[in-house]
């Protein structure tokens, strides 16, 4: 599969408003640090998948976080927090150019670009990643949440490691 | 006593790609799986050479360096690909699958005007080429001719595990790359290194999983600069292999709420969850509970290297057994619950070397002073092993200094 999949149906502006609100609200989260709100804007059964962009397009896996429950999501931010070490930094992310489609069946796809500047400890700035997001929402009480977020880095080769999700 | 000038030091850098790599030493270039119609290659790097596998119109498999004989621009750009030639963009040389050269723009000139000289012969003008050998599919290449043949260079434990290991034909699941600011060599020792696994990577022992303590090896058999480290389950327990859990040898800090992480199938009847293979110069297949793959370390520079994670399963592999494997995916790469603390410990190691303009060293004794295989994981013995190895090959007295021995 390529980044070049064929839209689906017309959304209404408030719609699609929503679905650009989850992803801001996520950005924010992890900008944050507030790991602990990470998970809730999946559904349980949630799929969250890091593919970086070199597999995607040779239809490999390859994937650098696979997880298919928030159950799973859970269990990163357990680690992250409390058990594993990596370098000191802080994230910042943008996300543009949401466009929504309606897939039926209650399914909104979102695609998106994100860019990721990292800053290390000593304070300096560089870009960390940059890539896609291919998102399926459904609202549940009327609150979108991911059905599955799969991000697709076009930064392949990684420096120096991924800790905190994308 | 290693002096910290040779993980920073340009002038041994480049000794090393002369020696070392360019040496007489076998260096992991790819699977055939990788290339299994003629005319498909891929590209990779033999210390900071950069190299194409190909394979050719008969099924042969061929290497050779992409750098045009002509000018000396790369000639292939994919990462991977088919093509029946190879086409230099700068002046249109071509090249056949074998680096032969095939064509040459304007060779007789133009209206009589130009063209390469009358004793132009393109046979003296080919790409470099590597001497191939396949072992279970992987495919290594050596630049120089006084390397011994594959499996006298790898020696019997590296030649039994690979076998254990590869010898089912596999799919090549995916790549994960990372761009490491470290020496090359501090990652071969990572990998050497039975010290750190339950210290460094905390999610081993506060999730209950592995611990020095468990039964396990670090053999080398012939040739102390390759390793070959592995761990067992509980032997005797009718759950051995069952779930990683279920070899944990004391209470864990945390449960995950998803084990499905470390949902393990027994795949060898001894018990082994772990090998980690470390091959010199800077190959590595490492097992990890159901989770395969190759390692290679390409060399960037005295401070930089790629570590490329090439997956794999078994072409047989059932459904759950490669979704067991996708799984357990988590635990390793640039994201990995067991693997992400290694780029963040060596870029600190890199750094604290430059602090000292390289001046120090460092102590390398947990297990002894010298070169025996182990039959327990309270060691560092491997690593010594890789720098009697790496010493030899440079040509480096043991207790030179290194940065003042060339």
């Amino acid at each position: 599969m390529t980044l070049t999949e064929s839209a689906g149906g017309r959304v209404t502006a408030e719609i699609a408003e929503q679905i650009a609100a989850l992803n801001y609200r996520y950005a924010q989260a992890l900008d944050d640090r507030r790991l602990d709100d990470w998970p809730e804007f999946f559904l349980d059964d949630g799929r969250y998948i890091i593919h970086p962009r070199e597999n995607r397009d040779r239809g490999l896996e390859g994937y650098w976080i696979y997880c298919d429950s928030k159950r799973m999501m859970l269990d990163r931010v357990l680690s992250i927090k409390e058990v594993n070490l990596y370098n000191i930094h802080y994230n910042r992310r943008a996300i543009s150019n949401i466009l929504v489609t309606d897939a039926g069946d209650g399914v909104y796809i979102a695609r998106s670009n994100y860019s990721i500047v990292q800053t290390n400890s000593g304070g300096r700035s560089a870009i960390f990643s940059v890539g896609a997001y291919v998102d399926q929402v459904v609202f549940i009480d009327e609150e979108p949440k991911f059905q599955e977020k799969i991000v697709i880095p076009d930064t392949f080769t990684v420096s120096p490691l991924v800790a905190i999700p994308l | 006593m290693i002096p910290y000038g040779v993980y920073i030091d340009q002038d041994i850098f480049d000794l090393e790609m002369e020696r070392i790599f360019r040496g007489p030493t076998w260096n992991y270039l790819g699977h055939e799986s990788e290339v299994p119609e003629p005319g498909d290659f891929v590209t990779t790097t033999v210390g900071t050479t950069p190299v194409v596998l190909n394979r050719g119109r008969d099924g042969t498999i061929h290497a050779f360096v992409n750098r045009c004989a002509h000018r000396g621009a790369m000639v292939v750009r994919e990462s991977h690909g088919n093509t029946k030639v190879h086409t230099c963009i700068y002046h249109q040389w071509s090249y056949d699958h074998a680096g032969g050269l095939v064509g040459v723009p304007y060779r007789k000139g133009v209206h009589g005007n130009g063209g390469f000289p009358e004793d132009f012969e393109p046979k003296e003008h080919c790409l470099e080429t590597l001497r191939l050998e396949v072992f279970n599919g992987i495919v290594f290449g050596t630049f120089s001719d006084s390397t011994p043949p594959l499996l006298d260079y790898m020696g019997t434990p590296l030649r039994e595990r690979i076998d254990m290991l590869c010898s089912r034909p596999i799919k090549v699941t995916g790549y994960q790359r990372q761009e490491i600011r470290g020496n090359w060599k501090l990652y071969v020792e990572n990998v050497k290194d039975c010290y750190h696994g339950s210290l460094l990577h905390s999610f081993n022992s506060c999730f209950g999983m592995f611990r020095s303590t468990q039964r396990g090896s670090a053999v080398m058999g012939e040739h102390a600069y390759h390793s070959v480290l592995t761990t067992y389950g509980v032997a005797d327990s009718e759950n051995v292999g069952e779930n990683l859990g279920a070899v944990a040898t004391h209470k864990p800090k945390f449960e995950l709420e998803d084990s499905s992480v470390v949902d393990v199938f027994r795949e060898h009847a001894d018990g082994m969850v772990t090998t980690i293979l470390t091959m010199f110069p800077g190959f590595v297949l490492a097992q990890i509970a159901n989770h395969l793959g190759f390692r290679l370390i390409r060399p960037l520079g005295p401070d930089t290297f790629e570590l490329v994670w090439i997956n794999f399963e078994y072409l047989d592999d059932e459904p759950w057994q490669s979704e067991a494997r996708r799984k357990q995916g988590n635990l390793l790469g640039p994201a990995g619950y067991l693997s992400m603390e290694d780029a963040e410990a060596l870029e600190l190691a890199q750094q604290a070397f430059h602090g000292e303009q390289g001046s120090g060293h460092a102590f390398i004794e947990l297990g002894g002073r010298e070169f025996e295989d182990q039959d327990h994981l309270v060691t560092e013995v491997p690593i010594r092993g890789f720098w009697k190895g790496y010493c030899e090959i440079m040509g480096f007295a043991a207790g030179d200094s290194g940065a003042t021995s060339t």
